[in-house]
Order: structure tokens, then C-alpha cells, then sequence
């Protein structure tokens, strides 16, 4: 057998037997971009409906700006999150680099852009077919936010799922603000990362097999979103 | 079905002063450098069916929206016969060509037209349910709006508007897209709607339709209004050039 076939082989072992360090890893990958990504829509979903319903001076440049934010080089972001979480940094005392929260951090700063900017999209083209009946009917713009938000609900589900996608296989900020510690900062991406230096391609494997499991069941679910929206929306 | 109405009638939130008369006084719009409207002056009563017809482009979409408060003119005013306390805003509402549902159940619909005016509890479910029979929607209560036929979503669109008693109702030609029966369904709600006490304020395309319900006719071309007299006198005698040419499917511009 290969070199290659037998990495496989015992990937898909690691898989199946439910590996103890892999299922760590795994786990605490899910539970760190699941919590950015509540982070995420808990700021993005209503600051991009704001932004897409109320009309005030600078709200183009707002726009280009979340625009622009959505394209954030990781590595940067973990820079940045790390100069301010470090000893000599402004947040320094909270002692929290290298620990998953720091991951957070990091993680909501990427994925905040996303769901703001798709949002806005999605809301502003709402606005655009709601805004005469919705005012004719007595709605102002602070009570159009919450309408909109739920109208667009099946279009704002794929903008979280995109945040989710986004998050999930993003390493470079990771990498820098957790450390890459084992049983403590290790997630798939940077496990993959440092495993594959090491020439541990089994663990790898496994972890990169598992990423794209998680990146194909999201796209599937943003089509089935689809189509459920479909039937409902007719 | 009389009985419906009278009913309705009867659950009006203690009549503050009637916001009728409407007076439009000098009414001009304009909008990219072209005048849509010019200084209208004309008194709407209380309790009649009032029609705006004319030619595509007269003004007329414009002139309902402006008097309902959806534009704000460029020159001259909207005045309703009580202001601040009677809120007027509160007391009208409208139907467009193409009505936008929202993206929820046909009782949800309903449900949310209350909700913003502040209804609630047992009044709340009475008013939807009752509408919601009114225009024979109630088997369709559950199905998501955007599912029905155009017919059945004009008809939720008055359900949606009825729910709320408005003193005055502004229709925007609510059966331009409609096949017959659903013209002839969505006239009959309307009628009600005029019968349970609510001034009718509509524009419309259709001289049967406007012969079916006008009392009277404000006949609008260029941006003017030629002139307004009762439905019987313009569609028999009209007073002017222009009107006789409408009537007669001959003004051409």
C-alpha cells in the first residue's frame, strides 16, 4: 500500500473509531465557531437590517465599508485580535491569548463583516418591495427592522451558513491569537496545518475529510433552505 | 351578510371627529424635473365612492399616494378635516395594483396590520377572523400568502385593510390584474367595505367597473384636474372637450 492510501486508510480508521483526539478537535472547533458565529448574527443580522432600511448621511460609505470587510485577510485579523489581547495590549490583562476565547474573538471579527453585509443586501432589496405598503399600513423604519429580519429569514439563513463556511475553515487568525496548544487550542484547521508539517497525514486526513463533511452538509443544507423557501414562498 | 357589517360597525373605536372632508388645496408634484401634478384644488365628502380615472400618465397613482401621505408634495397640501388628535394617518389605508404580501400565513397577514396599529388580545383575533370571513379566506387562513392566486392575494389585501375600519380607504386600480370572477369578488368586498361606513377613494382603468361604483369622478389629464361631478352627468354629459374625448376612448394625449 502507498503512502498515501495507507494516510487514508487510517484517516477513515481515525473516522469511524471515533478517535479520542480527534473528536476533541473536532468538537472544540464547532463549539468555537458555532459561539462567533451566534456572536456574528447577534450583531450582523440587526446592524445589516438597520443599515439596509434607514436612510443617513454616510450610509454608502458604511456600505462599502462592510462590503470591503467581508474580504479581511485572516492573517491580519489575528494580528490585530493578538496585538490586543497580548500582555503589553490594551486587553492584555484579561489573559485570555491562546485560550478558545481569543479564538472567538477572532473568529467574530471575520464573520461579523459577512452576515452584516449579506444582511444589508438581502434587507435593502426587501425594503425596496416592502417600504410603501409597510408605511401605508403605519410601520416606521424601527418596526420594519424586525419585519424584514423575519421576511428575509430563509435568505438570511444562507448569509449564516456563509458566516458558518467562512469561520469554519478560516486558519490563519486561529492559528495566531490560539497557539495551536495541544487538548487546548487545536482546531481542525490548524491541526491540519501543523500535522501535515509534521508528516502526519493520517490525523490530517481525517480532519480535512471531516471539514469538507461539515462544508458539504452546509451547502446542502443552503439548498434545501432554498427550496423549503420555494414551497413557502411560492 | 348585512348583519357582518353592521357589526363591524358597531366596534369602531369610540368616533373621535371625522377626518372628513379631505381638502386639497394648490396640490403640485414634481419629480426629475417634470411636473406630474399641478395645483389641484378639490373637497372630497364623507360618505361617497370617489373615482380618479384619466389617461396613463395623468397623475393619478401619484395624486392617491400624496393624499395618503406616501410622497410629500412639492407644493400645496393635503388637509384632513381633524389633525393631531385624530390622528389621521391611523384612519386610512390602502390597496395597491399589485398588493406586497408578507412572507407569513394569510392570518398572519392580517394579524400584522393590527398588530402595528396597536390591537391586541380578543379584539385582535376578532377583527382577523371576522375579515379573514368577510372575503372568503377563512379556509385559506393557515396557507402562506405568497401561495395564492392573485385574486385570492388582492382579496387578502382587503382582508388586511378591513381588519382596520378605516374612515377612508385608498385604492390604487386593485383589479388591473385580475380575471372577471376576481373583479367581480373584489368589487363586492369593496362595496361592503363602502357599505360599513368608509369613504372609497380609487382610481381605475375600468369604465365598467367605475360606472359599477363611482359616485362621483374626478377626471385627471396632464397633471390637471379637468374637472369632478357625479358619475351619472360625466359619463352622459361630460363638461368638458377632454372629458367627452375619454369618455369616448378618443383622447389620445
Amino acid at each position: 500500500m502507498s503512502d498515501l492510501a495507507l494516510s487514508f486508510h487510517v484517516a477513515l480508521e481515525l473516522i469511524i473509531g471515533l478517535d479520542a483526539d480527534l473528536v476533541e478537535i473536532v468538537l472544540l472547533s464547532l463549539r468555537i465557531t458555532l459561539t462567533a458565529l451566534l456572536i456574528a448574527v447577534i450583531v450582523g443580522l440587526p446592524l445589516g437590517a438597520v443599515i439596509g432600511v434607514f436612510r443617513f448621511p454616510g450610509r454608502a460609505a458604511v456600505t462599502v465599508l462592510f462590503n470591503a470587510l467581508m474580504g479581511l485577510p485572516p492573517v491580519v485579523v489575528g494580528l490585530l485580535v493578538y496585538l490586543l489581547l497580548s500582555r503589553a495590549g490594551p486587553l492584555g490583562d484579561y489573559g485570555i491569548l491562546y485560550t478558545p476565547t481569543a479564538m472567538v474573538v477572532a473568529q467574530s471579527i471575520l464573520v461579523i463583516p459577512i452576515i452584516t453585509a449579506l444582511t444589508r443586501q438581502t434587507i435593502a432589496d426587501l425594503h425596496v418591495e416592502y417600504q410603501e405598503q409597510l408605511q401605508s399600513l403605519g410601520a416606521g423604519p424601527l418596526r420594519m427592522v424586525p419585519t424584514l429580519l423575519w421576511d428575509g429569514r430563509f435568505s438570511l439563513l444562507t448569509a449564516v451558513l456563509a458566516g458558518f463556511g467562512r469561520a469554519s475553515a478560516e486558519v490563519g487568525a486561529v492559528i495566531i491569537v490560539g497557539g495551536n496548544i495541544n487538548h487546548a487550542t487545536r482546531v481542525m484547521t490548524t491541526t491540519i496545518a501543523l500535522e501535515t508539517s509534521k508528516g502526519n497525514l493520517a490525523l490530517a486526513l481525517g480532519l480535512g475529510l471531516v471539514l469538507i463533511g461539515i462544508v458539504v452538509a452546509i451547502n446542502g443544507l443552503v439548498l434545501l433552505t432554498r427550496f423549503v423557501a420555494a414551497r413557502v414562498e411560492g | 351578510m348585512a348583519g357582518m357589517n353592521i357589526e363591524l360597525a358597531d366596534t369602531r373605536p369610540a368616533a373621535p371627529e371625522d377626518i372628513l372632508p379631505l381638502m386639497v388645496e394648490g396640490l403640485a408634484f414634481e419629480a426629475g424635473g417634470k411636473q406630474i401634478l399641478n395645483r389641484l384644488d378639490f373637497r372630497l365628502e364623507g360618505e361617497s365612492q370617489s373615482f380618479i380615472i384619466g389617461p396613463n400618465g395623468a397623475g393619478k397613482s401619484v395624486l392617491l399616494r400624496l393624499c395618503h401621505g406616501l410622497l410629500q408634495p412639492t407644493a400645496g397640501k393635503v388637509v384632513w378635516a381633524t389633525t393631531a388628535e385624530a390622528k389621521p394617518s391611523k384612519q386610512q389605508a390602502m390597496v395597491f395594483q399589485r398588493p406586497v404580501l408578507l412572507r407569513r400565513s394569510v392570518r398572519a397577514n392580517v394579524e400584522y396590520a393590527l398588530i402595528v396599529r396597536g390591537f391586541r388580545g380578543p379584539e385582535r383575533r376578532r377583527r382577523v377572523t371576522l375579515a379573514l370571513e368577510e372575503t372568503g379566506l377563512a379556509d385559506l387562513a393557515e396557507q402562506p400568502a405568497r401561495v395564492l392566486s392573485s385574486g385570492e392575494q388582492q382579496r387578502l389585501a382587503l382582508a388586511r385593510v378591513w381588519a382596520l375600519h378605516p374612515r377612508v380607504l385608498f385604492l390604487d386600480e386593485p383589479t388591473a390584474h385580475l380575471d372577471p370572477s376576481s373583479t367581480r369578488m373584489v368589487e363586492e368586498i369593496i362595496t361592503r367595505i363602502f357599505q360599513s361606513g368608509t369613504k372609497i377613494i380609487m382610481t381605475s382603468h375600468d369604465m365598467g367597473q367605475v360606472q359599477r361604483l363611482a359616485d362621483e369622478i374626478l377626471f385627471l389629464h396632464g397633471g390637471r384636474l379637468i374637472e369632478q361631478t357625479s358619475v351619472d352627468r360625466f359619463f352622459s354629459q361630460p363638461k368638458t372637450r377632454e372629458g367627452k374625448l375619454f369618455v369616448e376612448g378618443n383622447l389620445l394625449w
